[in-house]
């Protein structure tokens, strides 16, 4: 039972990364792809969580944190990026 | 190591000591020095001529790389000793006039003599060599040391000329020759000459036996400067004029003929040798001697003059071959030929070197060596006029000289051909005399030329540089020692016959000779009126017509085009060779990376492809697969739609942004396949690289910040599909085709038990396989710090370094 849940969750799943794609193909400003890139970074949370439930093992939750701070920071950067044209600023007094 | 060979290397040894002599003696000409040394081998040789007239021979053997059976083996019978009284005897003659030619002061003389040594130690070395491969060492150090020599005044372009020309031309020989050398050493297992001579008539069935005599044919004619490898010697007289005497009239060029004649025993009974060498040599003889004629340089003429008498000699040795085939030595009327080689090998040596030491006073007294501006100078010069005169009487083979039984001797073996049923001689053998004969009325009319254009005529003292007078001595005691063996060799030539001669050919020909018995060498002065008599006498009677008529008749050289002489062939030759590579390489080293990325791929392409196809590699088996899920096909659309998106991207950023995705996809892929660390480290990696790309990104310069889709370029499209295909061809056939199992399961049991870890990769990582992970560790250092010192190191046009910018 839980194995079939877990499986539709996962197809369900697949198919939100595939509407994510083509938000990311499509565009069609570049803020529409980063957009989609840091929901396909959660949905990469999701999918690692459901996959670690269905092979049944506790292995995956450090990547599970990694994503979630990656996309974080990705994000960030590039909207900082968007924002300012550069990632890391020099510092001001020097 | 015996005396023989430390005789060899004797004047490589004295090389190394010149220069001191030059600096620590400057008062004493350092020619001096050098003199002592052919003196001393040439009276160490000539105790080897008991031996040899015995027809008996030495051979010492020393060590050199006795694994791969080459030795240095001196091995002294009458032919070599010949050649070796010829190099120590002419070098000591040529040292003493050069100490009188050449200037203390002005010349660099420390090099002339250090490359001279050189030349003479090589030059013995290749007479006395019995291993071919020490031969082809020396044969190449007689050619760089005459390209030394050649350009000893380097500052002129003609001698840099002169000297590249036959540095190209001899060392191409040489190599050809070293190629001949290898295949006889691989037809008869031997490098030694003599073992190879005494299974000759196995080689002479050998299917290479035909390539390795025109190999070492090669060689030969490229140093003897026969048809049409010539050219090189006209250009090499820019050298000074004792290294001409030397060098290119009674050495060097003579090393081919040494080479054919060292070489007869193993190829001459063939018919090709006859051929090749007689008619090459006869054609050489008659071209050369025409091209003399119409030659304003006196060093011009002498060199037309040696090939044309190269060809002479070597003629007579393709000549000589016919003698094998007879069986008794009673009758054998071609060993007259072999003996006229030997001969006039020795008496070309003498006048040669003397009319070249002759030349070399005239444009010592008068500035000039052109014929054009000299004349008058008999009274003036009486002493160069008579040697020039017993020189030059001698080259057009006129009584009382040595030329004059050389020559007749040439003519008789030149008319026996007509009796002789080989080879399909018999429709063409009435063209050897006639060829021979008009070869020899051109050689009179030029030797006249030398002697009568320079010493009688009307003296211009005003197209002279210098006021000419008779020169020093000393410059003349060599030339005169030269000229007196010409007159007694003329009038006593059975001085030479039994002592030299005799030997010689006996080595030429050595497999008609039985045991115990000599050859007949008899040379009569005067043996009645034969037909070579009367063909002397036509020689001189025609050759005083047409030197008497010159003008009305040299009219036809104007009509040989200019465009079509070897010497043209030759530069045009050289300057396509060096437009064409040029051009070749302009073409396919285009600059671009982009085409030498298709290069790399296409050739990796075909390469692959044609290793599938032609092993028929390709296997497909599905058994060992795993089965598909739905996520990975899923994933799959993911990668495949963010891969598309990538190439087809209007902006680089849509690029970036899709190659992130692609990464992440990835390591959704590594979540799949069970590889937790994988997957960790690549969305750390995929990150950091995204954010550098958007730094690179950042920093395109402004001006071709150009947002524009890719151009589609058919044939990267190929290349791209080609280099995926093979990919993947090559994929399946390796899944498909396991041969063993792996070793993986050495690892699952012992990853706990052995290291004490539970996460394998780690432990692989760092414990099984430690090493890989130290260097792994190593390469990101380097990239850090190139990186650093990159941004950091700024070197600027001037070379400061500029660190803290």
């Amino acid at each position: 039972m839980i194995e079939a849940v877990l499986q539709i969750s996962l197809v369900v799943l697949a198919a939100a990364m595939i509407g994510l794609v083509y938000r990311l193909v499509k565009g069609p400003t570049v803020p529409d792809r980063v957009v989609a890139l840091d929901a396909m970074g959660v949905n990469l949370v999701s999918i690692t969580a459901v996959l670690s439930m269905l092979l049944d093992t506790s292995n995956y939750l450090e990547v599970i944190l990694l994503i979630g701070i990656l996309a974080f920071i990705g994000t960030v950067a590039f909207a900082k990026f968007l924002e300012k044209g550069e990632v890391v600023e020099y510092d001001r007094d020097q | 190591m015996s005396l023989l060979h430390w005789a060899i290397l004797a004047p490589f040894i004295m090389a190394v000591f010149v220069p001191f002599l030059r600096k620590k003696a400057a008062t004493i000409h350092t020619g001096w020095f050098v003199l002592i040394l052919p003196v001393v081998l040439f009276g160490i040789f000539l105790q080897y001529l008991p031996v040899t007239m015995n027809n008996s021979s030495i051979i010492q053997t020393a060590s050199w790389i006795p694994s791969l059976g080459i030795n240095f083996t001196a091995y002294v019978d009458g032919l070599s000793l010949l050649f070796v009284l010829l190099i120590t005897g002419i070098g000591a003659l040529v040292v003493l006039y050069s100490i009188y030619y050449l200037s203390k002061t002005k010349e660099s003389l420390h090099h002339f003599y250090v490359y001279l040594l050189m030349f003479m130690g090589a030059m013995l070395g290749v007479v006395l060599s019995d291993n071919v491969v020490t031969l082809y060492m020396f044969w190449e150090f007689t050619s760089i040391s005459s390209f030394l020599l050649i350009a000893y005044w380097y500052n002129r372009d003609r001698s840099r000329y002169g000297a590249m020309k036959s540095m190209l031309i001899t060392v191409f020989g040489g190599l050809m020759m070293l190629g001949g050398f290898l295949v006889l050493s691989i037809m008869g297992d031997t490098f030694s000459i003599r073992e190879l001579a005494a299974q000759a008539p196995e080689l002479n069935n050998h299917p290479l036996f035909l390539l390795a005599m025109i190999l070492v044919l090669l060689g030969a004619f490229t140093k003897s400067a026969q048809f049409p490898f010539y050219i090189w010697l006209p250009d090499a007289m820019e050298a000074p004029t004792p290294v001409s005497a030397y060098l290119h009239s009674a050495t060097m060029v003579k090393a081919g003929i040494y080479l054919v004649a060292r070489f007869s025993p193993i190829f001459a009974f063939s018919g090709y040798w006859f051929w090749i060498v007689g008619a090459v040599g006869l054609f050489t003889m008659l071209w050369a001697s025409f091209n003399a004629v119409k030659q304003t340089d006196l060093k011009g003429i002498l060199a037309f003059s040696t090939v044309s008498q190269l060809g002479l000699i070597m003629s007579l040795l393709g000549v000589g071959a016919a003698s094998l085939h007879f069986e008794s030595l009673d009758d054998n009327i071609f060993t007259t030929a072999v003996i006229a080689a030997v001969f006039h090998l020795i008496n070309h040596a003498t006048f040669k070197g003397s009319l070249f030491m002759v030349v070399g006073i005239i444009d010592h007294e008068t500035g000039t060596r052109d014929i054009r501006r000299l004349g008058g100078l008999m009274s003036l010069m009486p002493v160069t006029f008579t040697l020039s005169i017993i020189g030059a009487f001698s080259m057009a083979g006129l009584p009382p000289f040595n030329g004059f039984l050389s020559k007749e001797m040439f003519f008789l073996s030149m008319i026996q051909l007509m009796e002789l049923n080989l080879f399909n001689v018999e429709t063409w053998a009435v063209l050897f005399p006639v060829m021979a004969w008009i070869g020899s009325v051109f050689t009179f009319i030029y030797s006249m030329i030398i002697v009568f254009k320079v010493f009688t005529g009307k003296f211009q003292p005003e197209k002279l540089e210098k006021k000419p007078h008779e020169a020093p001595v000393g410059l003349l005691v060599s030339p005169s020692i030269l000229a007196v063996l010409v007159a007694v060799f003329g009038l006593f030539p059975n001085l030479l016959s039994y002592s030299l001669i005799q030997p010689a050919a006996a080595a030429i020909v050595p497999s008609i000779i039985p045991p115990g018995e000599h050859l007949d060498v008899h040379i009569s002065f005067w043996h009645g009126f034969s037909p070579e008599l009367w063909m002397t006498i036509g020689v001189i009677t025609v050759g005083i017509l047409l030197y008497k008529f010159m003008p009305k008749w040299t009219g036809i050289y104007d009509y040989f085009p200019g465009k079509v002489t070897l010497n043209q062939f030759y530069n045009s030759g050289l300057y396509a060779a060096e437009r064409g590579s040029n051009a070749i390489t302009n073409a396919y080293m285009t600059g671009f990376i982009r085409s030498y990325l298709v290069y790399i791929f296409a050739f990796f392409i075909a390469a692959l492809g044609f290793a599938i196809w032609a092993k028929d590699a390709f296997r497909y088996d599905a058994s060992a697969a795993a089965p598909i899920g739905l996520y990975e096909v899923s994933l799959i659309f993911v990668l495949l739609a963010a891969t598309i998106t990538i190439l087809l991207a209007k902006s680089r950023l849509t690029s970036i942004i899709a190659l992130g995705a692609v990464g992440y996809t990835v390591s959704l892929f590594f979540v799949i396949f069970r590889a937790p660390d994988l997957a960790l480290t690549q969305l750390v990696i995929e990150t950091v690289s995204t954010a550098l790309f958007l730094l690179c990104f950042y920093h395109l310069p402004k001006l071709s910040r150009h947002e524009e889709k890719r151009r589609f370029q058919a044939g990267n499209a190929i290349i791209a599909a080609g280099v995926g295909i093979i990919v993947t061809l090559i994929g399946i056939s390796a899944h498909s085709s396991k041969l063993f199992a792996s070793i993986n399961e050495y690892y699952i049991e012992n990853t706990y038990k052995k290291a004490g870890g539970e996460n394998m990769v780690n432990v692989i990582l760092v414990d099984f396989r430690g090493f890989d992970t130290l260097f792994e560790i190593a390469v990101l250092s380097v990239a850090a710090l190139g990186i650093y010192g990159l941004i950091k190191l700024r070197l600027e046009k001037g070379g400061e370094t500029n660190e803290n910018e």
